[in-house]
């Protein structure tokens, strides 16, 4: 029998983090995703799993506390929103030098600065771009709903492993706050595995195994980037994922990403009855990007619209994508405000019909 | 059928529990559901809201800025949402603490004093309950049956013995609900 029940995004999702086996879990608290450390501390999932839960003593401290789980192999995830994650960053640059995995979640709400609580997305180019320093990726998932959202921290786990990468659960306010059915996956055990590149106690006859992100000789450097790059090239052939509404027909096309494509959707709905026919592209990885169905989609539209709740951030991938072979406007809200159905299908009239 | 449902009120008066117990209820009745609520800092004493849509089909944008019926249960929900009935849609106000009454004559209208009864059943935590009954005598979207599921999973187990009180309450709010304006 499936379990299906009604849960909020922030909790469904801390559920999933001790369903998914993880060892560790460190925070610091943030609206709009407080309620994922009180569910994680609620739930006491040292009895249930062993699994550690630790409020750090700031967001600092928490990415570092990861570092330092994940240097020793184990499954590891914090999560904060905008600012918190903003102050993160320069971890999320040691770690990717250090090669490690773990999950990073930022339920995003709306900046710059200590900005607003209300939902936004305006870390689209902090998460895809980097916001740390130096040559690395993330791998990005924005889940759309909460079932989405409980699905991406076991298939974040199966990433951050594989490759060895940080993968970023980028979601906001909208998905974090609000409750709908969810299917939980069964409890999946600790996996306690002995990784070679984990310190865990140098063993009899091997060498020292060494974490670290600091290579002085420019060459080791170098050969560090080499490695890096040759996997996100690995990353981008593999890893590509998005949903595709409504496409085969379409004459002009939708596109955004989270919470953003849900209301989108609902546009598109109302744009159908009126005859206009739209389809929707979701991207569902925004680090690796999925270029080629824009590429693909690109020649046989009149045009695309992308909707995001920040000033203009996915659109200019999508322009990349798309690569002047079809228009390409940006319409947006930010600092909280979330667009409505209407206003959308609107600004698809004015700006992609009309325009 | 989908019913996208605004609920607005005093942070308090029980506004967020009903979004869930409507929602928990849709759950048992095997239909798509989607809560949200307002969480600024309006939830720490000024005005909350929710939004619940119930629907046969997969829901699309968890947040509408129209809506087929609104429940106001104070004087600033009422003048935020009253505009954001969808025309031929339903305006459900709390009678207590409305000084202008809705303005609309396209959208069906109709009042509850449900304070005045939740005092009567010397309960005024039923308050919302009531509210919630008259809602499903004008749209019986969910059986009674489904929504008595919903509040168990909603009530810790403690509460369980309140049930019968709840569901009273939601047959007191099918009784006393009554329209203003019938379309």
């Amino acid at each position: 029998m499936k379990e299906l029940r009604l849960m909020k995004g922030n909790e469904a999702l801390a559920e999933a983090a001790i369903r998914a086996g993880t060892d560790a879990y460190f925070g610091y608290p943030i609206t709009p995703q407080s309620e994922i450390i009180e569910y994680l501390m609620h739930e006491n999932p040292y009895e249930r799993t062993g699994m550690v839960v630790l409020q750090a003593e700031s967001e600092v401290a928490a990415i570092n506390m990861v570092y330092g789980a994940a240097a020793c192999g184990k499954r590891t995830m914090t999560s904060s929103s905008s600012p918190g994650i903003s102050l993160k960053q320069e971890g999320l640059s040691y770690i990717a030098g250090a090669e490690l995995p773990c999950i990073v979640v930022n339920i995003v709400r709306g900046g710059p600065g200590l900005g607003t609580i209300q939902p936004s997305q305006s870390d689209y180019f902090q998460a895809v771009k980097g916001g740390g320093h130096g040559d690395y990726k993330l791998i990005v998932l924005a889940p759309a709903t909460v079932q989405e959202t409980v699905d991406f921290v076991k298939l974040g786990y199966e990433l951050a492993f594989k490759y060895r990468n940080t993968v970023m659960i980028l979601s906001d306010g909208i998905i974090g706050q609000m409750m709908e059915k969810v299917e939980l996956f069964e409890q999946m055990p600790r996996e306690n595995k002995d990784y070679e590149w984990a310190t865990v106690g140098k063993k009899p006859g091997k060498d020292s195994v060494i974490v670290t992100s600091l290579y002085l000789k420019s060459e080791d450097q170098e050969k560090l980037n080499f490695r890096l790059q040759a996997k996100y090239r690995e990353i981008e052939k593999a890893e590509v994922r998005f949903e595709t509404i409504m496409t085969e027909d379409a004459e002009y096309l939708f596109t955004a990403f989270g919470s953003c494509a849900r209301i989108t959707r609902k546009a598109m709905e109302m744009a159908r009855a009126k005859g206009i026919k739209v389809g929707l592209v979701r991207p569902i990885s925004l680090y690796p990007f999925p270029v080629k169905i824009f590429e693909e989609l690109a020649p046989k539209v009149k045009g695309i619209l992308t909707v995001e709740m920040n000033a203009g951030q996915m659109v200019e991938d999508v322009r990349l994508a798309v690569n002047g072979k079809t228009k390409v406007e940006h319409y947006g809200r930010f600092g909280g405000i979330i667009p409505s159905p209407e206003e959308i299908l609107n600004a698809l009239e004015q700006k992609i019909i009309g325009g | 059928m989908t019913e996208e449902i605004i609920i607005a009120g005093f942070g308090g008066q029980g506004v967020l529990s009903m979004g869930q117990i409507l929602c928990y209820s849709g759950v048992m009745q095997n239909k798509e559901v989607s809560w949200m609520p307002s969480y600024g800092p309006e939830m720490r004493g000024g005005t909350a809201n929710c939004t619940a849509i119930i629907s046969d089909e997969l829901i699309s944008s968890p947040v509408l800025n129209r809506f087929d019926t609104a429940i106001v249960l104070n004087q600033p929900s009422m003048d935020k949402f009253e505009d954001a009935v969808k025309p031929g849609g339903l305006l459900i106000y709390e009678k207590n603490g409305i000084t202008r009454t809705p303005k609309r004559k396209d959208i069906n209208i109709c009042a509850i004093e449900a304070y005045d009864a939740s005092v009567k059943m010397n309960n005024t935590k039923v308050f919302n309950m009531i509210v919630i009954g008259g809602f499903l005598k004008i749209k019986p979207i969910l059986d009674l049956e489904n929504v008595i599921k919903g509040l168990k999973k909603v009530l810790p187990e403690r509460y369980h013995n309140l049930i019968p009180l709840n569901e009273e309450a939601i047959k007191k709010g099918m009784d006393i609900i009554t329209y203003e304006n019938k379309l």
